[in-house]
């Protein structure tokens, strides 16, 4: 009933949470023991993720690393307010239909409904893209918490079955089942439907050591006591009542700052000159600096 | 497996964690394609497919500790040596130098060299030898967690991992002593709470084995956070809390203006029209609209900030300050006995914290002596702001209703209930305690369109969404300006 360890039917290389760990590594990602887990499991039930966590923890560049790192192409599809079907699912060229039209009087009715109403008139968008292709795509729903409740049940039929029902052609079936990574900064309550479709993934900020290693990676040519350093910042940092603490990505650039400052120990005042790397609102600055100079 | 898993399932549920049929046949899937000898991997398959939101995680730890705990073997020999010099000065808390103090040492050193093997051996020495556990108390185990830490002396534990880590010299990569020191400081309160979170994780593998898991389940179970009682949240749920207001005020916001969404009575869209003409040989069928006017709702949020609601004030004060950022019409007000305007002092970049002080410091809410007056606050409100409010103005007033035994006329209220479109109330008191004493939340419904009981985040959830059904279901009034001298 349920698939077992190394089935052959499975062709994908990744079978096991450590070879994730590992194509994650490769391309300079490197997960929790849990995001691997969860990975796994999706590659394994076919289940979508939802990824869920503060901004700039590598949620969506968890997906980018994953279809590096499985060879696979990645489709994204970037929510915002008023994404629609024709711009999710697909749409029809009717510039080129109505070309069709008026270059060609002399065939049927019938004959023409046919024509245009066929996969060369069809403008495919993420969503059927994903569906569509012949090799399995890394499918990356990007910021879902932006669009409206409504537009959600749009993603449920592509979510659950893998497939997309388009009136004039009939059901688009997968042929190869995209491992799907929706994105979601909480900015508002997702419906229990697209909830319960999906394995639930919540990426927190990464552990000193866990950042530290990831600054390792991301920022190559820095010395060990630095990024140590910068992780126990960040962690300081993240620890303070801040309107907005900073990100990982924030930290590798911060890193990377230093790096070209030439800067080899962090001091009051080389966090002073670059802080505004890491903090993106005054009063956090003004906070951050009183905060550092006391022993906490 | 199965059984336990119903159990398990079973267990989220009464936890507050809304697991369903289906998810818990992924968890099952899941299951059958992880290691199950590995703790970590069944904790991922469970929590993955079974939890679905980041504050239901905690009790789902719990649960899954309690339920999927390991039986860890006795540590070798050694333990009856110190066991047995432990014991001897277990009776005393000041046990000195003694089996104690050695025990204590070990567990600084294996957490200082991140030994967290030896240190779970440890843990389950200093567990046996100095919880005194008893069996069959249907406790949570706080207490024994209390009486170990207590024991192991926890300020000398921190003196010596910091001079542990001071030895070391662990930071090479700052030049600044004071944030060396810092840092130092995070790192050991860090290893205490690893250290507090492995007494914990003992002492309930001793009270499972003892009870049962369902019992000690049942005894650990907490109300998950958007259930817990605003008035009295400690200050780290009430932080946790707070982060869960954002997507409630995006709700409001999209439930106020969804209406409108609804009427399509906007102007022709040409463009559209013709667009959508072609599928039908550019006969003009089917008539696009543009869409309305985003509606505007103007929110005057009347909160009261004095002492007995200080804790839910900071609560509604962080309700408001979402709001503001998601309502250009929003107008904040807080008042004690006397009330101001605070929507200037909820800058962006402003924190919490600071809008609080700022409050009591800039504004004029207290005119007397600082208890709730009702009825000066809102005939003062009437005096200064009530010309603002039209037939478009949603009043929205937090409050305990309790007027400290003062006079309350009402007329106030009466007349912004009258001009208002609606007037709602929020108490956050239960409704049980309403009336009773100072409160008079009787005569001041009188005068309200709703009145809620908000105590916890499900109902003010609970009152966003009533708020929006009742906005759909009334018909619009036209606007009717207050005192216009103009007409007949």
């Amino acid at each position: 009933m349920f698939p077992h360890q190394g089935d052959p039917a499975i062709p994908d290389p990744l079978q096991s949470p450590e070879a994730i760990v590992d194509a994650l590594a490769a391309q300079g990602y490197l997960p929790s023991a849990r995001i691997a887990q969860v990975i796994y499991l999706a590659m394994r039930l076919n289940k979508p993720v939802l990824a869920e966590g503060p901004a700039g923890v590598g949620k969506t560049e968890l997906a980018k690393a994953m279809a590096a790192g499985a060879g696979r192409k990645l489709v994204r599809l970037q929510c915002y307010e008023g994404l629609d079907e024709s711009k999710a699912l697909y749409e029809w060229n009717y510039r080129k239909q109505l070309l069709r039209i008026s270059s060609d009087s002399s065939s049927g009715w019938q004959e023409m409904e046919e024509d245009i109403f066929s996969e060369s008139f069809l403008l495919s968008r993420p969503l059927l893209t994903a569906i569509a292709s012949p090799d399995p795509v890394v499918l990356l729903v990007d910021e879902i918490d932006r669009v409206e409740m409504e537009t959600e049940a749009l993603l449920l039929e592509v979510l659950s079955e893998f497939q997309i029902t388009i009136p004039e052609l009939g059901t688009v079936r997968a042929d190869s089942q995209p491992l799907v990574i929706l994105t979601s900064n909480n900015t508002r309550e997702l419906s229990e439907a697209l909830r319960r479709r999906c394995l639930f993934l919540h990426i927190p900020y990464p552990s000193p050591e866990r950042e530290r290693d990831i600054l390792l990676a991301r920022a190559p040519g820095i010395q060990d006591a630095l990024a140590d350093s910068i992780a126990q910042v960040a962690r300081s940092l993240r620890g303070m009542a801040l309107k907005k603490p900073p990100s990982v990505s924030e930290t590798i650039d911060w890193a990377r700052t230093l790096l070209t400052l030439g800067v080899e120990r962090i001091d009051a005042e080389s966090f002073s000159d670059t802080s505004y790397i890491l903090l993106k609102y005054q009063a956090d600055i003004d906070i951050a600096l009183k905060e550092l100079a006391t022993e906490g | 497996m199965l059984g336990l898993l119903t159990d398990f399932v079973e267990e989220l549920r009464a936890a507050g964690i809304p697991a369903s049929t289906v998810e818990t046949i992924d968890a099952l899937e899941a299951m059958a394609v992880v290691d199950l000898a590995d703790r970590a991997a069944l904790k991922s398959a469970l929590g993955a497919t079974l939890v679905k939101s980041a504050r239901h995680l905690d009790a789902f730890d719990t649960a899954f500790e309690v339920f999927f705990g390991v039986d860890r073997p006795p540590p070798p020999a050694e333990r009856d040596i110190g066991g047995e010099a432990a014991a001897s000065d277990g009776s005393s808390p000041q046990g000195g130098a003694g089996g104690m103090g050695s025990l204590a040492e070990l567990i600084a050193a294996a957490m200082g060299s991140h030994d967290w093997e030896t240190l779970k051996d440890l843990v389950q020495r200093a567990v046996e030898e100095l919880a005194g556990m008893t069996s069959g108390r249907p406790v949570g185990g706080a207490y024994y967690l209390y009486r170990t830490l207590r024991r192991l002396d926890v300020d000398s534990l921190r003196q010596m991992l910091m001079e542990m880590l001071e030895e070391r010299g662990l930071h090479p990569g700052v030049n600044e002593e004071t944030l060396e020191r810092r840092f130092r400081n995070e790192e050991v309160e860090a290893l205490i709470e690893r250290l507090r979170e492995e007494l914990v994780a003992e002492i309930r593998r001793r009270l499972v084995a003892d009870r049962g898991s369902q019992a000690v389940a049942a005894t650990l179970r907490a109300p998950p956070l958007e259930e817990m009682d605003l008035m009295h949240a400690s200050d780290a749920h009430l932080r946790r809390i707070e982060e869960l207001i954002g997507p409630l005020t995006r709700k409001l916001a999209a439930r106020l203006a969804r209406r409108d969404l609804h009427r399509r009575q906007g102007r022709l869209d040409f463009r559209r029209t013709v667009r959508a003409s072609l599928a039908t040989g550019g006969v003009p069928v089917d008539l696009r609209f543009r869409s309305m006017r985003r509606f505007r709702p103007e929110i005057f949020l009347l909160c009261d900030v004095s002492g007995s609601m200080a804790t839910f004030a900071r609560f509604t004060l962080q309700f408001t300050y979402a709001m503001s950022a998601r309502f250009s019409s929003l107008r904040a007000f807080a008042f004690v006995d006397g009330v101001d305007e605070i929507t200037g002092l909820l800058t962006p970049g402003l924190r919490f914290g600071e809008a609080a002080q700022r409050i009591f410091s800039e504004a004029e809410v207290v005119e007397l002596d600082g208890h709730s007056d009702y009825g000066n606050a809102f005939s003062r409100f009437s005096d200064r702001y009530g010309g603002e409010l039209t037939a478009r103005s949603t009043v929205i007033i937090a409050g305990d209703a309790r007027n400290n035994y003062r006079d309350f006329g009402g007329e106030a209220l009466a007349e912004m209930a009258r001009v208002a479109e609606a007037v709602y109330w929020l108490n956050p008191e239960p409704r049980a305690y309403w009336d009773t004493g100072d409160s008079l939340q009787n005569r001041m419904s009188a005068h309200c369109t709703e009145v809620y009981e908000v105590r916890n985040l499900l109902q003010l959830e609970h009152f966003v969404e009533n708020l929006a059904d009742y906005r759909r279901r009334r018909p619009v009034r036209p606007v009717r300006r207050s005192a216009s001298p103009i007409g007949r």
